[in-house]
């Protein structure tokens, strides 16, 4: 579950966890994040809360919203964004250890049930659209109310247990932060939400610990600073010519009488023969059809043109 | 009909970098211009059981069916290709097996799977999906996404509330509205498409696209479109390197050349001397 911590000029006053679906913030005694103070607007700001996504909404304050000091209408909220309002700071944190440790369990594949009405994939006019998603979107934070334990409870009662433990929060209104729709009655069946993952499975034996899948790859791709490799044509019409090798993938050669390909990868450059009866020559030895690394200074002949492949320091 | 002269196909499917299980299961006919993509969820094995039910049952049912009831005939009720109507009898089938072993053992209670499948007939490609596996087409360099995904942030994106660039930092990426096996019945999304000389289709779980951007899926296409399953594992290498946090399934289709229905006994006699 995501919190805010509210706090003024570096003193931490509150934490917030957004259990709601509509988390409002203002002046006046009803929100319910109250910052008595009269930079703040009477009803200054709403979070809107769908599972683990948050929105922020700024609502007509006078004095405004910023998030990481740009001043925002609407914004998606992201682990750590600072929200200002007047002197006060609101910093948003995803709980980001629960995620860290168990990546997989938290991206399983689940499912929502959602009316047919909401599923439906005709186009709808304009103005209904709006009132039908809030209606789906409420639901599913309906969803997220089941009791995790009832979930585990297995079987043919599976179902009905469920359905009955989501009745109640998906029957319930739910404050729609746009006006009402015509089609908040049409769709009127509760969704369970059928938890699939692992560790909601029936347990004979406990569930795979991510630990025992291979170590996650958690650094960005292509972030760290890799130098760049570089194609010099050393002989025929284009010799000189350099080609940087900037992109995923490049291709060489002649469509239709030889052609490889050139990836580039976390851990360096591969080339791989893509079409043609000849594999492509690399320092004199010829290539079979797996990728072969690449080196700097090794030289490439393909299609009757020799190339020099080097790094250029980033 | 055999298209094999006609289409090429590839596939590819992996269990990525962080999962201890593959629950996607694939299975492609290219006589029969067949391709089935299904990404099973559940705990233990159940994913892939699901997933592989409905492969199995589907590749099954649609070979025979093909041979009684020519899918390339308009549907007298509807107007629609017969293709349609069979793919929706044979995902109906599917999840009526999926959701009665779910309901009827306790180890596979509440399993389920995605699913897309194409058939490819007289110059055409009928698709059918369910849940978040889709179905895209490279045509003239252009990529275009054909299905829609049953997911609450295709809903979101399609009511305004957010952008796909949001989308992409979603926490809630794994939510889909609708699945095979889950309920007693399901509505598959059926749509069908004319197909031109040179089109390239790509059928993916989600653990291709939520790892490797659109942009690099197409330069994947154009670049090796004449080495198919180079294509199909390089873009399997692609979600890997980007950190493969789902099992990976692809299938890739390029039409060489038309293939027109052969109609009429002449068409059939002619068919069946090539």
């Amino acid at each position: 579950m995501a919190k805010l911590t509210l706090s003024l000029d570096g003193m931490v006053i509150r934490e917030y966890p957004l259990t709601k679906e509509r988390t409002t913030i203002g002046r006046k005694p009803h929100n319910d994040i109250v910052i008595d103070n009269l930079a703040i607007s009477g009803e200054h700001a709403m979070i809107m809360t769908i599972l683990n996504d948050s929105f922020l909404e700024d609502l007509g304050s006078t004095n405004g919203t910023l998030v990481n000091g740009q001043p925002i209408k609407k914004h998606f909220l992201q682990n750590n964004d600072v929200v200002e309002l007047g002197k006060y700071k609101l910093k948003y944190a995803t709980e980001a250890t629960a995620a860290q440790a168990s990546p997989a369990d938290f991206e399983k594949t689940m499912v929502l049930r959602a009316p047919p009405a909401s599923a439906k994939p005709e186009p709808r006019p304009e103005a209904s659209r709006i009132g039908e998603t809030t209606t789906s979107v409420g639901k599913a934070f309906g969803d997220t109310v089941v009791n995790p334990e009832m979930m585990q409870t297995h079987g043919p009662g599976l179902r009905e247990a469920a359905r009955q433990a989501t009745a109640g929060p998906s029957a319930a209104p739910v404050a729609a932060p746009q006006p009402a729709a015509p089609a908040l009655g049409t769709a009127t069946s509760p969704v369970p939400m059928h938890h699939a993952s692992p560790s909601q499975a029936p347990a004979p034996a406990p569930a795979p610990a991510p630990a025992a899948a291979p170590a996650p790859v958690v650094s960005p791709p292509m972030g760290s600073p890799q130098p760049l490799g570089t194609i010099q044509i050393l002989s025929g019409p284009s010799a000189g010519k350099e080609l940087p090798l900037s992109k995923p993938l490049t291709t060489l050669g002649k469509p239709g009488v030889q052609v490889a390909v050139i990836a580039k990868r976390p851990q360096g450059y591969f080339i791989t023969h893509v079409e043609g009866a000849t594999f492509p020559v690399v320092n004199g030895k010829q290539l079979d059809a797996q990728a072969h690394p690449l080196n700097d200074h090794d030289v490439i002949e393909l299609a009757g043109v020799k190339m020099e492949f080097y790094l250029k320091p980033a | 009909m055999d298209l094999s002269k006609s289409i090429e196909m590839a596939s590819a499917t992996h269990t990525g970098m962080v999962r201890a299980h593959n629950e996607d299961s694939i299975g492609t006919d290219v006589n029969v211009g067949l391709a089935v993509l299904a990404d099973g969820m559940g705990g233990y094995n159940a994913g892939e059981v699901a997933s592989g039910i409905a492969v199995a049952l589907i590749s099954k049912e649609m070979r025979e069916t093909v041979l009684r009831i020519p899918p390339y005939e308009t549907d007298g009720e509807n107007g629609e290709m017969m293709a349609a109507r069979i793919l929706r009898t044979v995902t109906a089938k599917a999840n009526a097996s999926i959701y009665q072993a779910a309901n009827s053992q306790p180890q596979y209670a509440g399993m389920g799977t995605t699913l897309v499948v194409a058939l490819l007939c007289d110059d055409r490609i009928c698709v059918a999906h369910i849940g978040d596996s889709r179905l895209y087409r490279l045509r003239d360099g252009g990529l275009a996404q054909l299905t829609r995904d049953h997911s609450l942030l295709q809903e979101q994106i399609d009511s305004g509330m957010i952008t796909k660039e949001m989308a992409r930092r979603s926490q809630n990426k794994n939510l889909v509205t609708r699945a095979v096996g889950i309920e007693p019945e399901v509505e598959a999304d059926v749509s069908t498409f004319e197909v031109k000389e040179g089109d390239m289709f790509l059928l993916c779980s989600d653990g291709l696209n939520d790892m490797v951007e659109d942009e690099d899926i197409h330069l994947t296409l154009t670049s090796l479109c004449s080495n198919l399953s180079l294509a199909a594992t390089q873009l399997v290498q692609m979600a890997n390197d980007n950190g493969g946090r789902d099992n990976i399934s692809v299938i890739l289709i390029r039409v060489k050349k038309p293939f027109p229905a052969e109609r009429g006994w002449i068409g059939r006699l002619k068919a069946w001397f090539r």
